[in-house]
C-alpha cells in the first residue's frame, strides 16, 4: 500500500501545480506586497518594509467609504435575497403543476449578463430629460415626485444597487432551495400531519431544520459573494464608482491597481488583505453559528 | 376500536393519457375487530399500503367508506381521526432527541387538550418505557440502530393514545434475527396497549406468526380474511395457498378419473364420489412420507438437512414447477445417493383447486 502512495501525489499534481501557481503563490506574492513601502512593479523595487500601507489605505476616505458601502450592501442583500429565495422557492414546491415553467423563469437571470441586467436597471430607474423612468412613472401614480435613483441621493442608489444585487443573486439560490426542499423525505410530512401538525409548525420544526444545511451554506457563500461585489455597482453607475460614492472593496482594489490615478499595488495589496481578513472573520463566525443550529 | 371497511375503493388516474384509471383498491369489505393485531398480507403492488393509507387519511377513498366503531370517517382529515402510523422508513426527525420525537405529536395538542412540559415528558417517558427505550431518551435517531429506531417510531406513534395504530411494512429494514425479535416485539406492545393494529407485510411468515388475523389481498382484491392457521389450512383459492407456508406448497397438474386422483401417472389418493375432471393439486410440503411402497413415484435431487430441518428436493412430470420440496424428518435416515424416491401422501395436507378459475374443490380424499 505504502509503496503506491506515490501514485496518489502524482494523480494529486495537476491540481496543486494549477492551485500553486494561480492561488497560493498569488496569495503570498499579494501578502509581500501589502507590507513593501512604495513598491513599484515596472522596477520590481520598494522604498522599505512597514504598515505605512495599511494606514493610508485605511486613512483614504474613499476607501471607507467603499467599506460602508460594502457592509451596507452585505447586511441587506445576504437575509433578504436568501428569505426571499426561500419563500419563492417553498411558492415553487408548493404547486404540481407549471412548476418547471416558473422554475425556468426564476431561473433566467442566472445566465443573463450582470452588465445587460445593469443596463435594464437604468433604463428602469433612471431619471433623464426624456423620461422619468419606469420605476418613478409607477411612484408617481401613488403621487410621489420623482427620484433620481442613479445620479440622486446616496440611499436611492444604495437602495437601487441592493435590489439589483439581490436580484441577480436570487436564481442560484432559488435553484439550491428548490432542490432542498425536494430533497426531504415525503414520509417525515406524512408523519408530521398524521400527528395534526400545523402547517406552520411543520415548516419550522420539520422543513427548516432538514434544509439547514443548505441554508447555511447559502448565507455563507452570499455573504463572500456580496463582500466580493464590484461588477453590479460598475454595471448601474459606471466605472468612476469614486465620484458616485457607490465603490466597494473589490472595486477600490481594482481602481488602485489600474483605475484613473491608480498604479499603486502595495495599496491595492493592503486593500484586498483588509478584504481577505474581514472574510475570513464572518465566514469563521458563520461556521461557528452554524455548528449550534445546523443539526447534521 | 372495531374498523369497517365498506366497499372501500381506491382509483389513481392512470399516468399515460386515454388509458382506465388503475384501480389500487376495489371494492374492499373488511371488518377488523376491537382489539386485534391484524397482518395485511400481499404481494408487493397489490395495494395493501394503499389500505393503510386510506384507513390513516393520507388518501382519500374513491368510492366506499370507512368507519371507527360506528363514526364514519372518510372525509376527516388524517389529523383528526386519531391514529398512530410507524413507517417503513421510521421516518424520525433526524434533528431531534430520541425524547423530543416522541412528544412531538402531543406537542401538536390544542385547547383543552394541551399538556404542560411536564406531562408531556411523563407520558414521552410512559410511551419509551412501554417499548424499553427509556435509556435512550438523549440520544439522536442516527445514533440508533434499527430496531432501537423502530421502537421510537411505535413509540412515538402510541404517545398520543391512538385509536389505531397502523404499521407499514414495520419489520422489512431490520436483519432477520432483529426482525424475530421485533416482531414478539410489537405483539408484546400490542398485547400490553390493547389497540387495534394493523401491520403491512409482503412477509407472509411475519404474518403468520403473530396476527390474531390475516387480510390476504392481490391486485386490490381481498382474497381471504381469517385466523393464520385456519387460512393456511383451509385456503380459498390457489393463490392464497401458494402465498402462504414456506417452504411453498407444491403445485401438480392433477385429474380425478374414476374416483382416483391421479398426478401424472400416479394415482395418488381416493376421491370418492368425485366428477371426473382436470383439477390443480396442490400438497404441503409436510404432506410427504418417504416410503418406498408410496405412490407418488418421482425422481430425487437433493436431500438437504438444516438443522432440525429435512427436506428432500425432487422433480416429478406433473409438477407446476421446476422441482418439489418435501418436509419430512424421517429422510434423515434415506439414501441420498439414489434416483428415485417414492412418497406417501398425506390427504388432509393436498387441497384441489379447480382449473378454470383456480377457486378451492372441498371434498374428502382419502
Amino acid at each position: 500500500m505504502e509503496n503506491r502512495s506515490w501514485k496518489g501525489w502524482l494523480y494529486l499534481l495537476p491540481a496543486f501545480l494549477f492551485l500553486g501557481v494561480f492561488m497560493v503563490y498569488p496569495l503570498i506574492d499579494v501578502f509581500i506586497y501589502s507590507f513593501e513601502e512604495g513598491y513599484n512593479s515596472a522596477s520590481q523595487t520598494a522604498y522599505g518594509v512597514g504598515l505605512y500601507n495599511y494606514e493610508y489605505v485605511l486613512r483614504d476616505p474613499y476607501f471607507l467609504q467603499a467599506v460602508k458601502n460594502t457592509f451596507i450592501l452585505v447586511a441587506i442583500t445576504v437575509p433578504l435575497s436568501t428569505l426571499l429565495a426561500l419563500g419563492i422557492s417553498l411558492g415553487i414546491s408548493s404547486i404540481p403543476k407549471l412548476k418547471e415553467l416558473f422554475q425556468t423563469i426564476f431561473f433566467l437571470p442566472y445566465v443573463t449578463n450582470t452588465l445587460a441586467v445593469g443596463l435594464v436597471f437604468m433604463y428602469l430607474f433612471d431619471l433623464t430629460d426624456v423620461t422619468p423612468g419606469l420605476i418613478n412613472v409607477i411612484l408617481g401614480l401613488f403621487g410621489m415626485t420623482p427620484i433620481d435613483f442613479i445620479d440622486g441621493p446616496y440611499w436611492a442608489r444604495m437602495l437601487v444597487l441592493c435590489l439589483y444585487t439581490v436580484w441577480i443573486v436570487l436564481p442560484f439560490k432559488i435553484l439550491v432551495f428548490t432542490s432542498a426542499l425536494a430533497s426531504v423525505d415525503e414520509t417525515y410530512y406524512k408523519a408530521a400531519r398524521v400527528d395534526g401538525t400545523t402547517p406552520g409548525r411543520i415548516f419550522r420544526k420539520v422543513t427548516l431544520p432538514m434544509i439547514s444545511p443548505t441554508m447555511f451554506y447559502l448565507v455563507i457563500t452570499g455573504f463572500i459573494g456580496a463582500f466580493k461585489a464590484y461588477s453590479d455597482a460598475v454595471a448601474l453607475f459606471g466605472e468612476n464608482l469614486n465620484v458616485a460614492e457607490m465603490n466597494t472593496i473589490v472595486g477600490y482594489v481594482y481602481d488602485m491597481l489600474y483605475g484613473e490615478g491608480g498604479g499603486y499595488p502595495s495599496f491595492a495589496s493592503a486593500a484586498a488583505i483588509i478584504l481577505f481578513v474581514i472574510v475570513l472573520t464572518i465566514t469563521c463566525i458563520n461556521l461557528l453559528v452554524s455548528k449550534k443550529h445546523v443539526h447534521y | 376500536m372495531k374498523i369497517t371497511l365498506d366497499h372501500l375503493t381506491k382509483r389513481f388516474p392512470n399516468r399515460a393519457k386515454n388509458k382506465p384509471d388503475v384501480i389500487a383498491v376495489n371494492d374492499f369489505v373488511v371488518e377488523i375487530p376491537d382489539g386485534k393485531l391484524v397482518g395485511l398480507l400481499g404481494p408487493s403492488g397489490c395495494g395493501k399500503s394503499t389500505v393503510l393509507n386510506l384507513i390513516c387519511g393520507l388518501l382519500k377513498a374513491s368510492d366506499g367508506r370507512i368507519f371507527f366503531d360506528e363514526d364514519d370517517v372518510t372525509n376527516i382529515p388524517a389529523e383528526y381521526r386519531g391514529v398512530g402510523i410507524v413507517f417503513q422508513n421510521y421516518a424520525l426527525y433526524p434533528h431531534l432527541t430520541v425524547e423530543k420525537n416522541i412528544m412531538f405529536p402531543l406537542e401538536n395538542f390544542k385547547g383543552k387538550d394541551k399538556l404542560t412540559r411536564e406531562e408531556m415528558k411523563k407520558r414521552a417517558l410512559e410511551a419509551a418505557k412501554l417499548v424499553q427505550i427509556d435509556q435512550l431518551m438523549d440520544r439522536k435517531p442516527a445514533e440508533l440502530s434499527g430496531g432501537q429506531q423502530q421502537r421510537v417510531a411505535i413509540a412515538r406513534a402510541l404517545v398520543k393514545q391512538p385509536r389505531v395504530l397502523l404499521m407499514d411494512e414495520p419489520l422489512s429494514n431490520l436483519d432477520a434475527r432483529l426482525r424475530l425479535q421485533t416482531r414478539e416485539e410489537i405483539r408484546r406492545i400490542q398485547r400490553e396497549t390493547r389497540i387495534t393494529t394493523i401491520f403491512v407485510t409482503h412477509d407472509q411468515e411475519e404474518a403468520m406468526s403473530i396476527s390474531d388475523l390475516i387480510v390476504v389481498m392481490k391486485d386490490g382484491v381481498l382474497q381471504q380474511i381469517g385466523k393464520p392457521q385456519q387460512v393456511y389450512d383451509d385456503p380459498v383459492n390457489l393463490f392464497v395457498a401458494k402465498f402462504l407456508g414456506t417452504p411453498p406448497v407444491n403445485v401438480f397438474h392433477g385429474c380425478i378419473r374414476a374416483g382416483k386422483l391421479y398426478v401424472g401417472e400416479d394415482a395418488i389418493l381416493l376421491a370418492p364420489g368425485m366428477a371426473d375432471q382436470e383439477v390443480w393439486c396442490a400438497i404441503r410440503p409436510e404432506g410427504f412420507t418417504v416410503d418406498a411402497a408410496g405412490p407418488l413415484r418421482c425422481g430425487l435431487s437433493a436431500v438437504e438437512i438444516m438443522g432440525r430441518d429435512v427436506s428432500v428436493v425432487a422433480t416429478h412430470p406433473a409438477l407446476d414447477s421446476v422441482q418439489l420440496r418435501a418436509i419430512d424428518p424421517d429422510a434423515r435416515r434415506m439414501d441420498d445417493e439414489a434416483d428415485a424416491v417414492r412418497f406417501a401422501i398425506d390427504p388432509e395436507k393436498v387441497l384441489l383447486f379447480s382449473k378454470a378459475d383456480e377457486t378451492r374443490i372441498r371434498c374428502e380424499l382419502k
